[in-house]
């Protein structure tokens, strides 16, 4: 379906399946599939979580957090059933790679559930797909029932004594039912609204289980850590950043798609060499570096190496891997405003500041971006976004305080050029939408 | 009210999967929507009574989900992205073409009943924007003319 591309740079580890139809049980066997899962099983589950651990491969989702840490947090004994939860719920705006993984090379994603099941001593796994992408969904039904019909699922798992069970599961159009604990919501058939935390789902999780979530990209990591070892992972990206990771190029470039690049490439070259640069000669005006939830970056904070901890002294986030190019022909309050719709539509309306917060950021920029602005409100867009951060259930109203924030302490100049009912500098048609001032 | 033998053999599976029925919930609803091409009083009424729960838990449900929808809409659901990474490319054009072509706004419906019309959010389609949804088929790397011959494809698709 989404076409792939490719560079020299690349180094292909959750995507070296790509484009050979290892959606197919047999052909995925062909392709070193099922053996991890196996080394797996021969070892202890605590050299497991400690290899993965080492491997300093960290959450893909977003929060970047390490995985074979997250694992270790699970308890050994416990009275309820603990669970494994992929989350295939890809929907923040730029990320469009779990998509990937999920159509090319859905079985690995099935091995690393395995995997992470074997290693915490869950005997049940979950991958939910958002409900936007039902072909997905349809090719992960497929790999699982083949997976069952080999015998790699189910009881005895490999003659290991060793059961686990897999199923799939379909979301139905919610961005924060990505959030963690919205996720087992959204699971146990509810709305998908926030838990609040502790206590954490790696002890009370699921149906009240202990439970791991990882994003797909992570557990598709899983396999080729355990066959390559944690050295090898770690050595392919930067310190306590291991391996690669699937950076989704988008916006204004020449050759945007889906790359996979070792952990700490720099910016820049992915922009102008790995994405071809910026058409038509235009100029780089921002970047979003990692979904639409991160702070934007200027050119001149774009010489910076893309991984979680030099993004993060950059003043941004590496985040979901969503790479969105920005050119000067861009508005870039209109770019806020349309950043803003989305969170506004997304939030769940559970807490307040979130709730609030959206909605009043919403209509401010909409009033201010077709020239029915005042100074003051510059001012108030930036005041009330910083109000919002650290102040929700869960991370989307900071999800949509950060970008902001950083677009009118960037930007502030374009939001003047918006005042005193002028026109918006970038669109030739604004005129015509000029509505009455207040 | 009855579903096809293919939801009834899905949902009884999926009834397999969890501790609780009401985990079935979701998908079930958005398979039932593919059937009847809305939720009908009807069919929340029947889903409802099959996962333990009253029919206003089953609507607080719907009304959460963006996918769910109590309203028939047209046969094909066209699904444009103006998100951000097709804002930048042209998404917001896609739409107000879709939009004159069709004659419809958002959540809009022709009179013939073959076309809705939805503003949607991200769809996962980032690297090949503009992108758009038709039901759950994918049309990226889209251009008025493009979409265009989509939308053709799929009336063609009906008077055959």
């Amino acid at each position: 379906m989404a076409d792939l591309v490719s560079h020299p740079d690349e180094v292909k580890v959750v995507s070296k399946r790509f484009g050979q139809g290892a959606a197919n049980i047999d052909r995925y066997l062909e392709l070193d599939g099922y053996k991890a899962v196996q080394k797996a099983l021969a070892m202890k589950p605590d050299d497991l979580i400690t290899l993965v651990k080492d491997s300093g491969l960290r959450g893909r989702g977003g929060a970047g957090f390490n995985a074979g840490l997250k694992w270790s947090f699970v308890p050994k004994q416990s009275a309820k059933p603990k669970y494994i939860l992929c989350n295939g719920d890809e929907s923040e705006p730029g990320t469009c790679k779990d998509r990937l993984i999920f159509e090319h090379d859905p079985h690995a994603v099935i091995e690393g559930v395995m995997i992470a099941g074997i290693a915490v001593g869950s005997h049940t796994g979950y991958i939910y797909i958002r409900g936007e992408y039902r072909y997905l969904s349809e090719i992960m039904q497929k790999a699982i029932r083949d997976a069952y019909t080999k015998g790699f699922l189910g009881k005895n798992i490999f003659g290991s004594g060793y059961d686990f069970d897999v199923y799939w599961h379909g979301g139905a159009g919610a961005y924060e039912v990505g959030e963690e604990s919205a996720l087992m919501e959204s699971l146990e058939g509810k709305r998908g609204i926030p838990r609040i935390r502790p206590p954490f789902p790696a002890v009370v999780g699921l149906w009240g289980g202990p439970t791991v979530i990882n994003n797909a990209e992570t557990l598709a990591s899983v396999p080729p850590i355990i066959l390559g070892g944690a050295d090898w992972y770690a050595k392919l990206g930067t310190p306590k950043n291991g391996g690669t990771r699937l950076f989704c190029l988008s916006g204004h470039l020449n050759r945007p798609g889906v790359y996979e690049l070792p952990m700490g490439y720099n910016l820049k070259k992915m922009i102008y060499e790995v994405g071809g640069g910026i058409p038509e000669g235009r100029k780089l005006k921002a970047v979003v570096p990692g979904g639409s939830s991160t702070p934007v970056l200027t050119p001149e904070e774009i010489d910076v190496p893309m991984d979680f901890d030099s993004l993060a002294k950059a003043g941004s986030m590496l985040g979901s891997g969503g790479l969105v190019v920005v050119d000067d022909s861009t508005c870039m309050v209109k770019f806020a405003l349309r950043i803003m719709k989305f969170y506004q539509h997304e939030s769940c309306g559970w807490c307040i500041p979130c709730r609030e917060g959206t909605d009043w950021l919403k209509k401010t920029l909409i009033r201010f971006h077709s020239g029915g602005g005042v100074k003051k409100d510059i001012d108030n867009i930036q005041y009330l976004s910083e109000n919002m951060l650290g102040r929700t259930f869960c991370p989307l109203g900071d999800a949509a305080a950060m970008p902001t924030i950083s677009i009118v302490k960037k930007f502030r100049k374009e939001f003047e050029e918006h005042l005193d009912g002028k026109p918006c500098p970038f669109e030739k048609a604004a005129v015509e939408q000029l509505p009455v001032l207040a | 009210m009855r579903f096809s033998d293919e939801f009834e053999s899905r949902f009884s599976e999926m009834l397999t999967h969890y501790p609780t029925k009401r985990s079935a919930l979701v998908p079930t609803l958005l398979y039932a929507q593919d059937e009847i091409g809305y939720l009908s009083d009807e069919a929340i009424s029947e889903i409802a009574g099959r996962v333990d729960l009253t029919e206003l838990e089953v609507r607080n449900v719907i009304s959460y989900y963006s996918m769910l929808t109590t309203k028939p809409r047209g046969k094909y659901n066209v699904q444009v992205c103006t998100n951000i990474a097709c804002l930048l490319r042209g998404g917001e054009e896609i739409l107000d073409h879709c939009k004159g072509k069709l004659g419809i706004g958002h959540k809009g419906t022709t009179a013939d009943g073959l076309f809705s019309l939805e503003e949607v959010e991200c769809i996962g389609a980032c690297s090949w924007a503009p992108a758009a949804q038709v039901n759950y088929d994918f049309h990226e790397n889209l251009t008025a003319e493009k979409m265009d011959r989509v939308l053709e494809a799929y009336r063609k698709k009906e008077t055959q």
